[in-house]
């Protein structure tokens, strides 16, 4: 009888448990019903950025001593929604409690005053200085700086033996690893008292070893009792440590839910969105010989960190191949190595049959037939302080037809700006307009015209429709199919999965520098959202 | 060249070096923390002539310090509203600043003492003399000993205030509060901002202290080597306190040997006119576009290699 | 930079030049108050000093000249994304060019060839080697900053130091004719260029005395190339992409490191014309500091002329009629010293070059207040 009742209570506290989405760490399952009151609650925040809904409407609430993922593409709005925490945004509606108190967070200083300390995407480290140094700034005390220094040094050596957080405090901080940096990045922090620590996407930098060991940091302060929140866009990390996750996609919070009770699936799918498909008329392409063979091409960035990491495609005449990915990925450098933009550490690029690899010029890659409409249009794809003629021949500043010799014959430019307006319906259709007062979509289309207007062999393409609006982006769509039946290779780069579904003949997906796998142009958009999220086919 | 003259050589060394280091420590505080003063020229002009023209009008050596320190403090606010406050281009708004500093002192001096843009002498009591102290002809009278002690000892109180400001800036700024966060605006404003510490705050701070060691520096050249101010009186020492402060990686002590290195070949050049060493006469130029040419091999990395405070010269801005 | 949008091109390039000219203006006029004097007076004088008179006009075209070069010279650098400050070394090395093919070459080829024929090769050679010698004078620091990575301000200050020394030794020791007291060379008398007094007697017109002569055409010239260039070549696309935006030069296959060393090879180049009309046109010998700080007008002129040849053209008349019209004020007026002319430079570049943007938001409020 007795037993029997012990025995009821039990899987009764086992099943309260489990609706929690608690079923491993008993101790964490006790802090987290003592401490009802959330640790931050975000009510209807609202942002704006110009035309730009960055936060529309959001509300989160973050349970005390627990680790809280926000998920959610580049641009979902998740950096945005943890400044306007920390003080760095002011948010245009909406309030904020923190342990239960409505606050108002008008600078840095307000959040580190409420026990909120934030580890940046770029540290905010002074290079020059020691790692103490570092962590004093801002809270030296007195006005010298010898004490503060002296009580930093006891309170990490504390810090180090209570969470694993070993770092030299002598070290010059520009000298450590990026995983070192980023524990000072914590140090500071916590010494400064967060009991409510924000990392924005922490582990974009470090090496899976250092990931792991962040990750047992983290898990050790919950159990301290302090509260996580991990911004990433990486499904991987949230499964692994996270208690609770929230889905941003376009500047809403599209759902939370209990990392148990989840799946990566479910997450990919919350995160992607289920979009309108755009439907674009296409036949069956024809592919022909091949005018792109990237073989293998690896290329590191200043600090030696691999960005592009082996990558090996090929591209047809007559086809578009698409690569898809979660932006960050690799695709970015990978299209600067094929231009021509950056150099490859090694592996080679073959354009046309001819080695291209130590070529390193993008002009002489346009003569040779290669267009590149570039991922970011105001920074690289036009000037914006240029008229929209003389941005409509840049890279092609030197073709003969626009003029003898060094002499750039004006009309010749104007006329050829006109021409390409009126084929692409650039409006408003003046040559002689500022290319910055443009819309997006229309100086991508004075951008496309240009590269298309060459007539090239191989047009590579990123991001083609970013901030364009629906018409733009439907004609964009047009062109782009009309070129690959014209018997033009395409090299498309998109973070838009509708896009890449709905315009390649082949889909390759980047994760982290590499190709994950290649997809047939009718694959299943969660398999593309796995291979997106860095996990492989059990097939691969 | 007998001894006499080595020993008059090192002693115009320290007096070429005191503008020199009060400027290029100027010039450290204020790139240090992020703003670049091109201007280091054009405020120890105003300072120098401030200094003489208040030193005549008070008669005291002292209000003309002062009104060095208001006045190229003045014209460190303008070049801090200009580069802080407003975001502008900080090597214009110094150009600008010493224009203004060339065409004021002259157009004002002149209006006010018509001697062509000269200051009234001062006499020994209105302006800043070799300190005296008991026992001091009879020290310097001993043989040897006195005429290489004169070497140190026979300066006014501005050249030992401008040598007393190398440890004080070099402890200032590694020890004290103000210091650490002075350094962290020059090298990475946003971890000053996010540590919640004003930027705007630490660069005025750092461009009035900048102004007040200007003016010392320019009351020094027109109450203390000199007698009075005339037009142009600076002749680019602000310039080439820039060069040494380039040559010291702005460092508080190297920029003293620096200064003193760039001071004794003042020295020597004003020395070597016309003197003929092994039947040579070594022009005088040489010693005089030495410091720029090493300042230039240096830059272009040939030798070592200059580094400045990573944030200067760029306004912040919150975005990044 | 607004936030409301771009004020309009009139404002941009004409209402806020003119503006910030007349508070530089103003600021000035309160100088004059502080030492006593009548500003509406001295404006007076100043205007009557230089447009009252032929004479005025030919000094104003005079001064202009030599401005409207370093104005050019800084344009270029600008265009390209670079601060040139040195057009006054620039200019002054470039005398060397200017002077010995007049040294040498004019005695030699006269006295095998008619004048008709070595004057005009002489000057040619004079014309050239001022060019030559103030372009390779911009080229290193450009180089430098290119290649080595040395920031070109403090490179170019430097060499404004080093010419300056370098030219004092050579003047000096060199060019100096032995026991001649003046530290300058001896006159370049064979070859040099005819002023306009000296032209129009030749006619038999009776002109003003003044050192006016047909270099500024020569810089006028030079102007409506520098336009061409900059906007009718493919040279001067690519030079304006760098600076506008290099990341997108790079894109497009441009090398800024190229582009940074042609642009200041050409900046320096019309610096050094400065030389060739102080030594040919006006002193026909090569003397002390013959660049009188014009490489520093330059700046001025070039922001008050938004580095548009054009506008240079005529910021350049502007300061040339300062420069005139103070001359003639300090005369008239014994308190007010030719030196306010560097007053009004230094406020039209602090106003014009580092606070063009303090009245921007304002202006732009005001502007869009009346449009909405």
């Amino acid at each position: 009888m007795s037993v029997a009742v012990i025995f009821q209570a039990t899987s009764f506290s086992v099943w309260v448990l489990t609706l929690a989405g608690i079923t491993d760490n008993f101790w964490f399952a006790l802090t987290r019903m003592i401490s009802a009151t959330p640790a931050i609650e975000l009510i209807g925040i609202d942002k704006r950025f110009g035309a730009v809904h960055a936060n529309n409407n959001v509300s989160l609430s973050i349970a005390k001593a627990s680790i809280h993922g926000i998920i959610g593409e580049n641009g979902a709005g998740k950096s945005t929604l943890m400044s306007i925490l920390f003080g760095f945004y002011a948010a245009d509606k909406g309030e904020i409690k923190v342990q239960g108190k409505p606050v108002r967070i008008k600078s840095s200083t307000d959040a580190i005053h409420l026990g909120i300390g934030m580890v940046h995407q770029h540290f905010m480290l002074v290079d020059p200085f020691t790692v103490l140094e570092n962590v004093v700034l801002g809270s030296e005390g007195g006005a010298l700086i010898g004490p503060a220094l002296a009580k930093a040094r006891a309170e990490l050596k504390h810090l180090a033996d209570e969470y694993e957080l070993d770092v030299d405090p002598d070290a010059i901080v520009g000298e450590l690893p990026v995983g070192l940096q980023q524990r000072v990045e914590i140090l500071k922090a916590l010494y400064k008292g967060a009991d409510i620590l924000i990392l924005d996407e922490p582990t974009g930098v470090l090496t899976p070893d250092e990931a792991d060991h962040l990750f047992r940091i983290l898990r050790q302060l919950r159990d301290q009792g302090k509260t996580v929140i991990l911004i990433t866009h990486k499904l991987r990390e949230i499964m692994a440590i996270t208690d609770r996750v929230s889905v941003m996609r376009r500047g809403e919070m599209v759902a939370t839910k209990e990392t148990a009770r989840t799946s990566v699936e479910e997450l990919a799918e919350l995160m992607v969105g289920r979009r309108v498909l755009l439907h674009v008329e296409k036949s069956a392409a024809r592919p022909g010989e091949v005018v792109l063979d990237v073989r293998n091409v690896l290329w590191r960035d200043r600090k030696g960190t691999p960005r592009v990491d082996g990558v090996s495609l090929q591209v047809r005449k007559g086809e578009i191949v698409g690569i898809a990915g979660v932006s960050g990925n690799g695709q970015s450098e990978l299209l600067d190595v094929i231009t021509g933009i950056a150099k490859a550490n090694s592996g080679q690029v073959i354009f046309k049959g001819e080695d291209i690899t130590t070529l390193h010029d993008p002009a002489i890659l346009r003569q040779r037939g290669m267009a590149h409409v570039p991922e970011d249009r105001q920074h690289r794809g036009l000037i914006t302080s240029f008229s929209a003629a003389e941005s409509a021949i840049l890279g092609w500043q030197n073709n003969p037809k626009l003029g003898r010799s060094f002499h750039l014959n004006r009309a010749a430019v104007l006329s050829q700006c006109q021409k390409q307006m009126e084929e692409f319906d650039v409006r408003p259709a003046n040559p002689l307009l500022k290319s910055s007062k443009f819309s997006g979509g229309n100086q991508q289309k004075l951008i496309l015209a240009r590269e298309i207007g060459s007539n090239p062999d191989l047009l590579i393409v990123g991001q083609p429709t970013r901030g364009v609006d629906i018409g733009a982006i439907e004609f964009i769509h047009k062109r782009l199919i009309q070129l690959r039946d014209e018997g033009k290779a395409i090299l498309l780069v998109s973070v838009e999965l509708d896009e890449i579904r709905s315009l390649s003949d082949r889909i390759l997906v980047m994760f982290s520098g590499r190709i994950m796998g290649e997809l047939e142009a009718t694959a299943d958009e969660r398999e593309c959202g796995l291979l997106m999220a860095g996990i492989a086919r059990e097939a691969a | 060249m007998d001894l006499s003259i080595f020993l008059e050589i090192l002693s115009s060394t320290i007096r070429m070096s005191v503008p020199l280091i009060l400027a290029c420590l100027a010039g450290l505080w204020s790139e240090r923390s992020g703003i670049v003063d091109i201007g280091l020229e054009g405020k120890m002009l105003a300072g120098a002539f401030a200094a003489a023209a208040a030193a005549s009008y008070f008669q005291n050596a002292w209000m003309g310090l002062l009104f060095a320190m208001l006045v190229a403090v003045a014209m460190s606010l303008v070049h801090g509203y200009a580069s802080i406050t407003q975001r502008g281009n900080q090597v214009v708004s110094g150009v600008a600043i010493n224009m203004l500093a060339a065409g004021l002192t002259v157009v004002i001096g002149n209006s006010w003492y018509k001697q062509g843009g000269r200051t009234p002498a001062l006499d020994e009591l209105t302006r800043f003399t070799p300190l005296d102290f008991p026992g001091r002809e009879s020290l310097f009278a001993i043989p040897v000993f006195g005429p290489v002690s004169k070497i140190l000892l026979d300066h006014s109180i501005l050249t030992y205030v401008a040598f007393a400001m190398v440890p004080l800036s070099a402890w200032a700024l590694a020890k004290t509060r103000f210091g650490l966060r002075l350094r962290a605006v020059g090298e990475n404003p946003h971890a000053v901002d996010t540590a919640g510490i004003s930027v705007s705050r630490l660069r005025y701070q750092a461009v009035i202290i900048a102004g007040i060691l200007c003016g010392i520096a320019g009351a020094y050249l027109s109450t203390s080597l000199s007698a009075s101010f005339v037009r142009d009186m600076t002749a680019g020492r602000g310039y080439l306190a820039l060069t040494a402060l380039i040559f010291a990686n702005w460092r508080a002590w190297p920029s003293l040997y620096a200064c003193l290195l760039f001071g004794f070949l003042q020295a020597i050049a004003n020395f070597m006119q016309g003197v003929k060493l092994f039947g040579f006469e070594i022009p005088v130029q040489i010693f005089n576009s030495l410091p720029y040419v090493m300042t230039v091999i240096l830059l272009a990395g040939f030798i070592g290699k200059s580094i400045p405070p990573r944030a200067s010269g760029i306004p912040y801005t919150k975005d990044r | 930079m607004s936030q409301r949008g771009e004020l309009p091109t009139w404002v941009d390039v004409g209402l806020i030049p003119l503006l910030n000219l007349a508070i530089a203006l103003f600021i000035s006029g309160l100088v004059v108050v502080i030492i006593g004097e009548n500003p509406l007076q001295a404006l007076g004088i100043m205007l009557h000093g230089a447009v009252g008179s032929l004479k005025g006009w030919s000094y104003m075209f005079y001064y202009a000249t030599n401005f409207i070069f370093t104005g050019l010279a800084v344009a270029v650098a600008f265009h390209a994304g670079l601060f040139n400050i040195g057009g006054d070394g620039q200019a002054y090395v470039a005398g060397l060019g200017a002077a010995i093919p007049g040294l040498l070459l004019g005695g030699a080829l006269s006295s095998v060839l008619p004048g008709s024929i070595s004057q005009p090769v002489t000057l040619l050679a004079a014309l050239a080697g001022s060019i030559a010698i103030g372009a390779f004078y911009g080229w290193v620091p450009g180089y430098l900053q290119a290649k080595r990575g040395s920031h070109i301000v403090i490179t170019t200050i430097m060499f404004n130091f080093i010419a300056s020394s370098l030219m004092i030794y050579l003047i000096n020791n060199v060019f100096r004719p032995v026991g001649k007291m003046a530290v300058e060379s001896r006159a370049i008398d064979d070859a040099y260029i005819l002023n306009f007094r000296e032209l129009g007697r030749l006619v038999g017109m009776k002109l003003p005395s003044s050192p006016l002569n047909p270099v500024v055409l020569l810089a006028m010239l030079a102007a409506f190339l520098v336009w061409y260039l900059l906007w009718r070549t493919k040279l001067g696309f690519e030079l304006r992409a760098v600076g506008a935006n290099s990341d997108a030069a790079v894109y497009a296959g441009i090398s800024p490191s190229r582009i940074i060393m042609i642009a200041m090879a050409l900046s320096g180049g019309l610096a050094g014309l400065v030389a060739f009309n102080e030594i040919l046109g006006v002193q026909h010998r090569l003397l002390l500091d013959f660049v009188g700080g014009a490489g520093f007008v330059g700046i001025a002129v070039a922001l008050m002329g938004r580095s548009h040849p054009l506008g240079i053209v005529l910021s350049a008349l502007l300061f040339g009629l300062l420069y005139q019209g103070g001359t003639e004020l300090s005369f008239a007026i014994q308190t007010i010293s030719r030196d306010m002319i560097v007053v009004i430079q230094g406020l039209v570049i602090l106003f014009m070059g580092a606070l063009e943007d303090a009245f921007r938001p304002s202006l732009s409020a005001l502007f869009f207040k009346v449009e909405d």
